[in-house]
């Protein structure tokens, strides 16, 4: 990917690609690239999967036990939980 | 108590009663949020009672200066930025010389060779297994803070760019190049990770 001219160039577009920021006539310049250069397939294959797993780490981290009830009392809420 | 979202945000109504002090109104609040804070606060500074006392820190900031809040950004990401501070300080504690508006620099580049596997193939439960899920996290945790944080709050808690930036009081333009940074160093890492899982599956 960094062998040659037009992989360094794309390596430049991708934070641009990856938000969807970035003309049509420049995507499809990637992925005509990425059609005739594997390397670069491969690399923007993956970095786009990396970022597929991130997004589905889940949210749901419950609070610690007490957790709730020591800030409501902190910020003298207590007489609010419900 | 609802699931929230990151991106919840509040009625004007909402607003001034939480400005008035109602306790109802900061109660509800305080729920919707905290959930958040906490998550954001333990996958920074990844300590529970640490993330515990950063959620009643920014809590206690957040009511106290509730009412120079001018509404000029979103509640949200004003709560963004002292839940972040919050965690930094706390960071701090530990690394005193942490610092978040270098630039990035060239010299940070890695001279490893790209690891070149297409390991996309590989079925959804190898992907997401619990020894995968394990390794997605540790990865993370080896990138520096710098990086770490912009990786956080864009690509984990999935902020925009701009409420990344401003969380972290730094240029959209650098958070876009510590998130490919960030992104990249992560590419890399899998591929050893799940260039492995392909060997093991016979794939490669």
């Amino acid at each position: 990917m960094k062998d040659c001219i037009k992989c360094q160039e794309i390596l430049g577009e991708l934070p641009e690609y990856l938000e969807g920021e970035l003309s049509p006539e420049l995507c499809q310049d990637i992925q005509k690239h990425m059609e005739e250069c594997p390397r670069c397939r491969v690399v923007i294959n993956t970095l786009t999967k990396t970022i597929e797993l991130y997004h589905t780490t889940p949210n749901d981290i419950p609070l610690p036990s007490g957790a709730r009830e020591r800030l409501f009392q902190r910020l003298s809420l207590s007489d609010y939980l419900k | 108590m609802s699931v929230v979202t990151s991106t919840t945000d509040f009625t004007q109504d909402q607003l001034v009663l939480l400005k008035k002090g109602d306790p109802e109104a900061v109660a509800w609040f305080v729920d919707t949020y905290s959930p958040f804070v906490y998550r954001l606060a333990l996958r920074i500074v990844r300590d529970p009672i640490d993330a515990e006392d950063i959620l009643q820190e920014t809590f206690l900031k957040v009511l106290q200066n509730i009412h120079s809040f001018e509404g000029r950004s979103k509640l949200s990401s004003w709560l963004y930025r002292i839940v972040v501070n919050e965690a930094l300080l706390t960071l701090r504690k530990r690394k005193p010389y942490l610092e978040l508006d270098t630039p990035a620099s060239e010299s940070e580049e890695n001279d490893e060779p790209m690891e070149i596997i297409d390991w996309c193939c590989l079925p959804e439960e190898v992907l997401l297994s619990v020894e995968s899920k394990k390794a997605l996290e540790e990865v993370v945790q080896k990138l520096p803070d710098i990086y770490r944080l912009v990786f956080i709050l864009r690509d984990i808690e999935q902020l925009s760019i701009k409420e990344t930036a401003d969380a972290l009081g730094i240029s959209e333009a650098n958070v876009k190049i510590r998130l490919m940074r960030a992104r990249m160093y992560l590419r890399q890492e899998l591929s050893k990770f799940y260039g492995e899982k392909m060997i093991e599956a016979g794939l490669k």
